[in-house]
């Protein structure tokens, strides 16, 4: 019964994809199929109708019934009108024209404000900048503390005066503090509150009003409901906000809240956050969360990634070495940390096109890459860089050197000459690429289409 | 009726949004037709009731509504009342004691829902109310300042904290915890524990681990589980109980934050289809906010006029 929206989703266009014509109803019958996923995935009642209308009104327009594959079309209609309602294209922070840059973060109890400002400092610092975390969080027990800790953890340094001082002065004696200490990037965590609170709302009123921050951030749980559209639009008619940061989407909540805000507010949606780590904070690219809800993948974002954590050159030498068939377990090593440092596995396969939908039940378990790497590790470097030459005897030192049964070790030489040999493969299939015939890859359908965008 | 007004107070942001709706439905005679339906099932969407159970509700409405041959439409709204109440259950679901031994409550959830918080008001509630001596155990390590954020609320409470340093075995911790409740002839040990999410396997694991060192510790525990739910949480909240039920044996929910715009009404789904009551309702951030679940007050409250 509870499906992934991207499964619902792809039900519901498979039954169009096997017809070649196709009539009004349907179009209907997908339309009411995606309604019923959109709202169960907690898209917001109404925006769910105004989207289901606007791609009705362009689906069922006579130039799609009556092109040679309109269920390809009517997709193609529902990816770019759900890229539409999630703002178009990425929207970055609002930076200061002349320093220091000033930004608020502000949402519910639980949301995830305290991380998030640590998340965000990090990926600040990473850019060059410097940037002075504000604790502005009286209210909750240990808020500061954790704000601290969490400042120290990013290498951040934290402004607080404790919890017994107004938040609007802390926030404004920061400002001062961080312009002696030349910081050029101020980011106030402020304290949950209920959009009903109207006395809390007025002290961060009070705060912005002296402030004036450049960038004013809401702060929303990726698994709310539909009470979504209610906050954001509350916190904007009070406050005005410049932009969100979508919390916990690393979850399996299918982020209807992500469709839904940005219609309401008019405001984009900045990051997203994708995981306890505190690196763990991405831009947010409507085209390519269109893309995983669904079920294309996102391969842009894989690609950026693996930027992140491997050196350009030494991949093109990698890739030379693997189409020649002369990787070894060195690289092998090299690979698998790299993977390792891009994040959970899990998250990484979920970016293929294809995969994530039936990855839903499996879990991939970590800790058989750690001990892959241990079984590697037990190798002598003459044995990582030959590997032909590992005989009986070797592997049996090698199982006693990792700890692990000598059948793994077994299984882990078998299979990688299985993919050496892949890779071989590969490398006369990139000569055949060349020569202008791309085999068709399984699974195709969406990327076919999208790919060419 | 003390508890019934405060009761009511908090639930009465909850009342407007979801009711408001249906009271506008309702308001204006009409006579029953299939646009009124639609209107009624709108109404329970936008409460996070949930399109699958909302289509059950209304299917349901009809059913009887033709059985009992209504024809105004101001008829169907205390109709439905009693679906949905019938649906959260019969009676208040009391909390699970260990009588004459040590009781050992496990808090899970996951991130940012209020679990700290609840167990602060849980332990005052029991000490204060119930006049049972509690001890708190810290089984929170991941979180920067758990630990510091629950010793502020058993110093509130009144309850001792059991803490291991930050970063440091979970289990281990609430493995001190027994210890000490036990040392301190306390009543009740409850055991915070950190949030996680529910799709994450080895965290879930973690979680599966305290609750077995505490079984075999104290027999038959943890005596309760309580699974703590942001009201403001959408139908994620019923993915979030069916997994933490795989690892943990859910006796109970806490559905916190029901003092806001948010209905709330994922919790229909919830008993409705995996048959866990909820407990508790938190409805402020004050040390007695946490108020016990009862079904038909609930009910009540939510279509009081």
């Amino acid at each position: 019964m509870f499906e992934s929206l991207q499964e619902r989703l792809q039900e519901a266009f498979k039954r169009l994809r096997g017809k070649g014509k196709l009539t009004e109803s349907d179009v209907n019958e997908a339309l009411r199929e995606v309604r019923l996923a959109l709202l169960e995935a907690d898209v917001n009642f109404r925006v769910v109708k105004s989207f289901v209308n606007r791609v009705k009104e362009r689906a069922i327009g006579q130039e799609v019934l009556e092109t040679l594959n309109p269920a390809q079309m009517v997709i193609k209609i529902v990816y770019e009108e759900l890229v539409a309602l999630m703002g178009g294209e990425n929207v970055g922070l609002n930076m200061a024209d002349r320093p220091p840059t000033i930004i608020m973060l502000c949402g519910l109890q639980g949301a995830g404000k305290t991380t998030h400002a640590a998340k965000l400092a990090l990926k600040l610092k990473k850019e060059g900048k410097k940037p002075l975390l504000v604790a502005a969080d009286v209210y909750r027990p240990a808020a500061i503390k954790q704000l601290e800790v969490l400042g120290s953890q990013v290498g951040v340094p934290v402004y607080s005066e404790g919890d017994q001082v107004s938040p609007v002065d802390i926030a404004a004696r920061a400002v001062e503090h961080a312009a002696q200490e030349r910081r050029d990037v101020i980011i106030v965590d402020t304290a949950g509150r209920l959009t009903i609170d109207d006395e809390l709302m007025a002290e961060l009123q009070q705060i912005k009003e002296r402030l004036k921050p450049h960038d004013t951030l809401l702060v929303l749980d990726a698994m709310i409901g539909q009470d979504a559209v209610t906050t954001a639009e509350h916190f904007h008619g009070k406050l005005g906000i410049d932009g969100v940061i979508l919390t916990k989407l690393d979850g399996d909540t299918r982020g209807g809240a992500a469709l839904s805000v940005r219609e309401v507010t008019g405001r984009p949606i900045k990051f997203v956050g994708v995981g306890e780590k505190l690196d763990a904070l991405e831009p947010f690219h409507p085209d390519r969360m269109a893309s995983r809800i669904l079920g294309m993948g996102d391969v842009l974002t894989l690609i950026e990634k693996a930027q992140e954590q491997v050196d350009r050159k030494q991949a093109e030498e990698m890739a030379k070495k693997m189409l020649k068939a002369q990787f070894d377990f060195e690289d092998f090593l090299e690979q698998l940390r790299a993977l390792q440092r891009m994040g959970p596995l899990q998250d990484i396969l979920k970016m293929l096109p294809g995969v994530g939908a039936q990855l839903k039940d499996i879990n991939v378990d970590e800790k058989e890459l750690k001990h892959v790497e241990a079984i590697i590790l037990s190798m002598t470097p003459k044995e990582r860089r030959n590997p032909d030459i590992i005989n009986v005897r070797r592997r049996e030192r090698i199982a006693r050197g990792s700890g692990r049964p000598i059948a793994e070790v077994h299984r882990l030489i078998k299979q990688f000459e299985q993919a050496r040999k892949m890779m071989k493969q590969l490398g006369g299939m990139e000569k055949m690429m060349k020569r202008g015939k791309m085999p068709r890859l399984p699974g195709g359908g969406f990327g076919g289409l999208f790919g060419r965008r | 009726m003390a508890f019934f007004d405060r009761l009511k107070a908090g639930l009465q942001k909850t009342k407007e949004a979801l009711i408001g709706q249906v009271n506008t439905v309702m308001s204006v005679f009409r006579k029953i037709d299939d646009e009124l339906f639609d209107e009624l099932e709108e109404a329970l969407i936008l409460g996070d009731v949930g399109v699958t159970t909302s289509t059950r509700l209304v299917e349901e409405l009809r059913r009887r509504a033709r059985q009992r041959g209504l024809k105004n439409g101001n008829e169907l709204l205390p109709l439905l009342k009693e679906l949905v109440a019938e649906r959260l259950g019969d009676g208040i679901a009391p909390l699970n004691l260990n009588e004459g031994g040590l009781t050992v409550i496990l808090v899970v959830g996951v991130n940012g829902v209020g679990k700290t918080t609840t167990i602060g008001k849980l332990a005052r509630h029991l000490q204060e109310d119930r006049g049972l001596k509690v001890i708190l155990a810290a089984a929170d390590t991941f979180r920067a300042a758990a630990i510091d954020q629950l010793k502020v609320w058993g110093e509130r409470a009144g309850a001792e904290v059991v803490a291991g340093p930050e970063g440091s075995d979970p289990a281990a911790v609430a493995f001190d915890g027994v210890k000490v409740a036990r040392e301190r002839g306390a009543d009740v040990l409850i055991v915070d524990t950190a949030g996680r999410l529910h799709n994450k396997a080895h965290l879930m694991d973690e979680l599966g681990k305290i609750a077995r060192v505490l079984g075999r510790e104290v027999p038959g525990a943890p005596h309760e589980t309580l699974l703590v739910l942001d009201a403001t949480t959408g139908q994620n909240a019923l993915q979030q109980t069916k997994l933490f039920r795989e690892t943990v044996p859910v006796t109970g929910i806490a559905l916190t934050k029901l003092d806001g715009t948010a209905k709330g009404g994922v919790v229909v789904a919830i008993t409705d289809t995996e048959q866990v009551p909820v407990k508790f309702i938190g409805v402020g951030e004050r040390l007695d906010d946490l108020q016990p679940f009862d079904p038909k007050q609930f009910a009540e409250a939510l279509f009081a006029e």
